[in-house]
């Protein structure tokens, strides 16, 4: 009889993933402990700490990677896989650790806020209590507010960060409950216009359940195709097979339900804009950066490694969504009228671009490959994108709502208004739309070059004919608030706090550095390699 | 470091400019005409130190900028970067100073409408100096930026609606150039290293259907911001909703972005495929040049009269470029020179005549000679010099092109010399219903102009007129250029069919004008 195996864990390698988690349970601790009265700060600084001391350890992870050689002269990669192979250290995984951490910190600072709503946060003060109720008026005068929103934080970061990294698909359903369930309760706790938070909360929960069922039926058909769930059982199983292998597609179907869904791509994208407009803004942003991130790289690594040998069954159906979600995404924006709807939107249809690069699947030696371009792209459109919803924080309705004033016609002369505030949106705008000198553009170029070096030409075309219509809408909001007359006097620009500057300030930063000198970025992205297998 | 130099100090201003506090409207407006100045000075400084006969680009400056894409930041000029960089840098300070009286919309702070204008300068030069495609596709499109504020926030009548209009046309074209330009990575990487200098790229060894697609793509850009033929109509909104600053700067100098491109990235990177291309782009030119003119005939207002008569000059520019003879591409450039001062004058006169009177229809005018008789003056001479009157710098541009033309396209020349007679209709007509005549009696307040005004006038009308009578040194600059470029994507000259005996050189030589060594 053979004594049981401890199993073997590189704790130094998944340092990161264990910080943010222990970080989480003291949070949690935190809350159940800690007397009311000083607890918002204690929780705050604890999930700063939590993330930074997470983003230096994965800075040091990153560099002790060790690079593997590439077969047949193609790109290599680095890293290994740890933790009995349940998860996979490797280049572009802990690239997109560093990348959600950075996430989380500008989205913590949104969190961590309160200076926009006269001393509290922008989470309501007991979700408990039904919207427009006594019970809420009362929470508000004593000044309550849920502190809980830190460590459902961290938790969702950790989530992420483990659905980035899974190397086998049990790990990964795993890793998208842990990262989604907090995400549906922040999403329901809104300060203001509570029905619709708590309506969007309701939405991405049955929704987004309704996918995670998709996403373990199509588990459950590659265990039955492959006899096992870690990436490389399949990948050998698909390179052996024999036949067509009707199972095999069924789970890949399946599993891109569940994927797709999470990365806001058409047919699976309903839930994006009624979430976006209903969550309180600081979840808002971090979800679009994040899930958006960590889904894709999740999405990447399922079709790469586990799906990579059956790339061109896979690869019409990618192409056909792909462009679907950035037309629809481009058409059906333009006739918003709410700012954080069309924002949503507007990340469908970055969700199309970037499909396309997953599709492109091309790596040859020194060329751009489809997994530095979309680890770039990710990195720079998450960064705008918390950039532009804190901004939209700060743009505040009449005084008796005093709300965020999402409606695009209160947005008219915002240039007037804060011309600070409106240049650096205008900024975000146009590095969404991909015009040059803004990181947006590289990001762009980085997707359409990896799809043309695969071949797809046709499709890069149609990639910026639907460039120039996704234009025309960012372009109409730099309109509304330049161009057009405000509205009596104007929308009112609340004066933030540190926090909300910084972020700002740090998202237009990188915006611009990484749109006039991406060399060393994307020469990072490029040093990740490919995924390890 | 001369054009980088001329690139960073219209930047540089345009930032200091920007950064005024709104109250000293003087300060700005002297502050920015001072940068202008200074470009001017470096401009001239190049010009001197520029030797027209050595081979290759001067100037040059290359740096590497993102390796992982293969492009740098590489300047570097040929006669024809020279004289465009030129027509600029004069340009700029004359529109600035026009721009001294100009009305901005309420509120708006007249800092920001130079700083624009003097941005837009420094892209401008990046863009006739830049030797890598990467960098050239950069500024390209950022030169929408400054246009698009400068028509949206400052223009008058439905300026949003000219200033989106045109900025989708612009990034539709820009962007499927983006795809050619993704496509020459693709190609470049794959065989040996990615590198978007020129000079890497004119060696490359294209085949014949990726050649063609992505010299579609970039002359899908080029087509729409030179206006060809059937992609103009965003010119006529947007340069009737423009200040006659803004209209000369976009008009003059950015539309020739068009043309240039044509010439040194159309032609110079996908010679065969722009052969290829050839016919269909004469057609195009020629229906551009007599469409234009018809439609301009029909115009009631005046800037949208000058935008189509623009349409009809493009014509002729693209119809010299692409006949590919060294006396029409060398005068289709000389041409893009003289456009921009002829354009640029009309523009800034008829738009003191429009602020003074604040209607823009020619029905509303007439005699205003009688009372406004140096603007009158000035006007004639402007317009004569859009209808190529001999004596003026834009006949010699225009019979070279005519006649070299003739020499490989004789049917397209003819029809394109119709051009000429709709052009003396349209400037004439519309000379004779504003300024002559018995004086209407609305139009008697209109005053005529101001020493400021006409000084913004005078170099361009003095440039003009001389330029008229001796182009020789620019074409001096420009012709060995052009037969390098020609050179390159391998059009001789057709063959002179006079009796023999003659030598060639006898045969060649364009009387007075288009003469080669």
């Amino acid at each position: 009889m053979t004594p049981i195996a401890a199993p073997h864990v590189e704790y130094a390698l998944i340092a990161p993933l264990l910080i943010v988690t222990a970080g989480a349970v003291l949070a949690t601790l935190a809350e159940a402990l800690l007397p009311r009265r000083g607890r918002f700060g204690v929780q705050a600084g604890l999930a700063f700490l939590t993330v930074l001391v997470a983003l230096a350890d994965t800075v040091s992870v990153y560099q002790s990677l060790a690079p593997i050689p590439g077969t047949s002269g193609g790109p290599g990669g680095r890293g290994q896989i740890s933790t009995e192979g349940a998860l996979a250290v490797d280049g572009p995984g802990v690239l997109t650790w560093g990348m959600l951490l950075v996430f989380a910190l500008l989205s913590l600072a949104l969190f961590a806020e309160r200076r926009l709503e006269g001393g509290l946060s922008a989470f309501t003060g007991r979700a408990a209590d039904a919207p427009g109720s006594p019970g809420e008026a009362e929470a508000r005068a004593a000044g309550l507010e849920h502190t809980e929103v830190f460590p459902l934080a961290l938790f969702a970061v950790l989530g992420m960060m483990v659905f980035a990294t899974a190397n086998d698909l049990l790990t990964m359903f795993v890793a998208l409950e842990v990262m989604s369930l907090p995400l549906y309760v922040l999403c329901g706790l809104a300060r203001r216009r509570r029905m619709l938070s708590q309506e969007a909360a309701m939405k991405y929960f049955l929704l987004g359940a309704f996918s995670s069922a998709f996403f373990a039926y199509g588990i459950a058909l590659s265990y039955g195709f492959a006899g096992g769930v870690r990436h490389v059982d399949i990948a050998r199983a698909v390179a052996l097979r024999t036949d067509g292998g009707n199972l095999l597609l069924g789970a890949i179907a399946l599993m891109a339900v569940g994927l797709l869904f999470k990365v806001g791509a058409v047919p699976f994208h309903s839930w994006t804009p009624d979430v976006y407009q209903g969550a309180p803004t600081p979840v808002t942003a971090f979800m679009a950066a994040g899930t958006k991130a960590a889904a894709m790289m999740a999405l990447m690594r399922v079709m790469f490694v586990s799906f990579g040998g059956a790339a061109i069954d896979w690869r019409p159906m990618v192409f056909a969504v792909a462009v679907v979600t950035m037309v629809l995404g481009s058409l059906v924006a333009i006739a918003q009228t709410d700012i954080k709807r069309m924002l949503g939107y507007s990340s469908v249809a970055h969700a199309g671009f970037l499909l396309l690069g997953v599709g492109a699947t091309f790596a040859a030696a020194g060329q751009i490959t489809s997994i530095s371009s979309i680890v770039f792209y990710l990195f720079v459109y998450g960064v705008a994108t918390i950039g532009a919803f804190a901004i939209v924080t700060m743009v505040r309705g009449s005084a008796e709502t005093g709300g965020e004033a999402t409606h695009l016609s209160h947005w008219a002369g915002l240039g007037k208004v804060s011309p600070a505030l409106a240049g650096a949106f205008a900024l975000f705008l146009l590095s969404f739309a991909g015009l040059p000198l803004t990181s947006g553009f590289i990001g762009k170029w980085g997707i359409f070059a990896a799809a043309m070096s695969g071949g797809f030409w046709p499709l890069v075309v149609l990639g910026v004919v639907v460039s120039a219509i996704a234009a025309y809408f960012y372009v109409r909001v730099i309109v509304v608030m330049f161009f057009t007359e405000p509205v009596g006097d104007g929308p009112d620009v609340a004066v933030p706090g540190a926090l909300t500057t910084v972020v700002i300030a740090t998202a237009a930063i990188v915006t611009l550095a990484l749109g006039i000198v991406p060399g060393p970025a994307l020469d990072l992205a490029q040093h990740a390699g490919l995924f390890v297998q | 470091m001369m054009l980088s130099t001329l690139i960073l100090t219209p930047l540089v201003g345009a930032v200091i400019v920007g950064m005024l506090p709104r109250t000293s409207t003087t300060g700005a407006k002297v502050v920015a005409i001072g940068f202008s100045l200074a470009t001017l000075a470096a401009s001239l400084v190049m010009l001197s130190d520029y030797e027209p006969g050595a081979a290759g680009f001067q100037f040059a400056e290359q740096h590497t900028w993102i390796k992982p894409f293969g492009a740098y930041y590489a300047v570097g000029v040929d006669g024809i970067g020279v004289t465009l960089i030129l027509l600029t840098t004069v340009l700029t300070p004359i529109v600035l100073l026009a721009a001294w009286y100009d009305n901005l919309p309420d509120g708006r702070g007249v800092g920001g409408y130079l700083a624009w204008m003097l941005a837009l300068e420094g892209l401008a030069v990046g863009v006739f100096a830049a030797t890598d495609a990467f960098l050239f596709y950069v500024f390209f499109e950022a030169t929408l930026i400054p246009i698009y504020f400068l028509l949206g926030s400052y223009g008058s009548g439905s300026r949003t609606y000219a200033a989106i209009k045109f900025l989708i046309y612009n990034l539709v074209g820009g962007l499927l150039m983006l795809a050619s330009v993704v496509g020459l990575y693709v190609v470049t990487s794959q065989a040996g290293e990615a590198s978007y200098l020129l000079s890497d790229l004119a060696d490359l060894d294209l085949g014949t259907n990726v050649e063609r697609l992505l010299f579609l793509g970039f002359m899908a850009a080029f087509a729409i911001k030179a206006p060809l033929w059937p992609l103009h109509t965003w010119l006529p909104d947007a340069a009737a909703s423009a200040t006659p600053s803004t209209a000369v700067l976009m008009v003059s100098v950015i539309d020739k972005v068009g043309t240039f491109g044509m010439l040194r990235w159309g032609l110079g990177l996908f010679p065969d495929a722009a052969e290829w291309a050839t016919p269909a782009v004469i057609a195009l030119a020629v229906i551009s040049i007599v469409y234009g003119a018809l439609l301009a005939i029909g115009q009631d207002d005046v800037r949208r009269l000058i935008a189509f008569t623009s349409v009809s000059h493009f014509g002729f520019i693209v119809l010299g470029l692409f006949a590919l003879t060294s006396t029409s591409t060398g005068g289709a450039t000389l041409y893009m020179f003289n456009h921009g001062l002829s354009t640029a004058a009309l523009f800034l006169v008829t738009g003191m005549l429009i602020a003074r009177h604040g209607s823009a229809s020619i029905a509303s005018f007439g005699g205003v000679q009688k009372v406004a008789p140096v603007l009158s003056g000035l006007l004639l001479v402007a317009g004569l010099s859009s209808l190529s009157l001999p004596g003026l710098a834009p006949f010699v541009s225009e019979f070279m092109v005519l006649v070299g033309t003739f020499s490989r396209y004789p049917v397209a020349a003819i029809i394109a010399v119709s051009g000429i007679v709709l052009a003396a209709l349209y400037i004439l007509v519309m000379y004779q219903r504003t300024m002559t005549g018995p004086l209407r009696e609305d139009n008697a307040h209109i005053t005529d102009l101001r020493t400021i005004e006409v000084a913004a006038l005078a170099p361009a009308i003095v440039l003009i007129v001389g330029l008229g009578f001796f182009p020789q040194p620019l074409l001096k600059v420009i012709n060995p250029a052009v037969d390098a470029t020609l050179a390159h994507v391998g059009a001789a000259d057709p063959a002179p069919q006079s009796p023999p005996g003659l030598s060639a050189g006898e045969t060649h030589a364009a009387p007075g004008e288009g003469g080669h060594e």
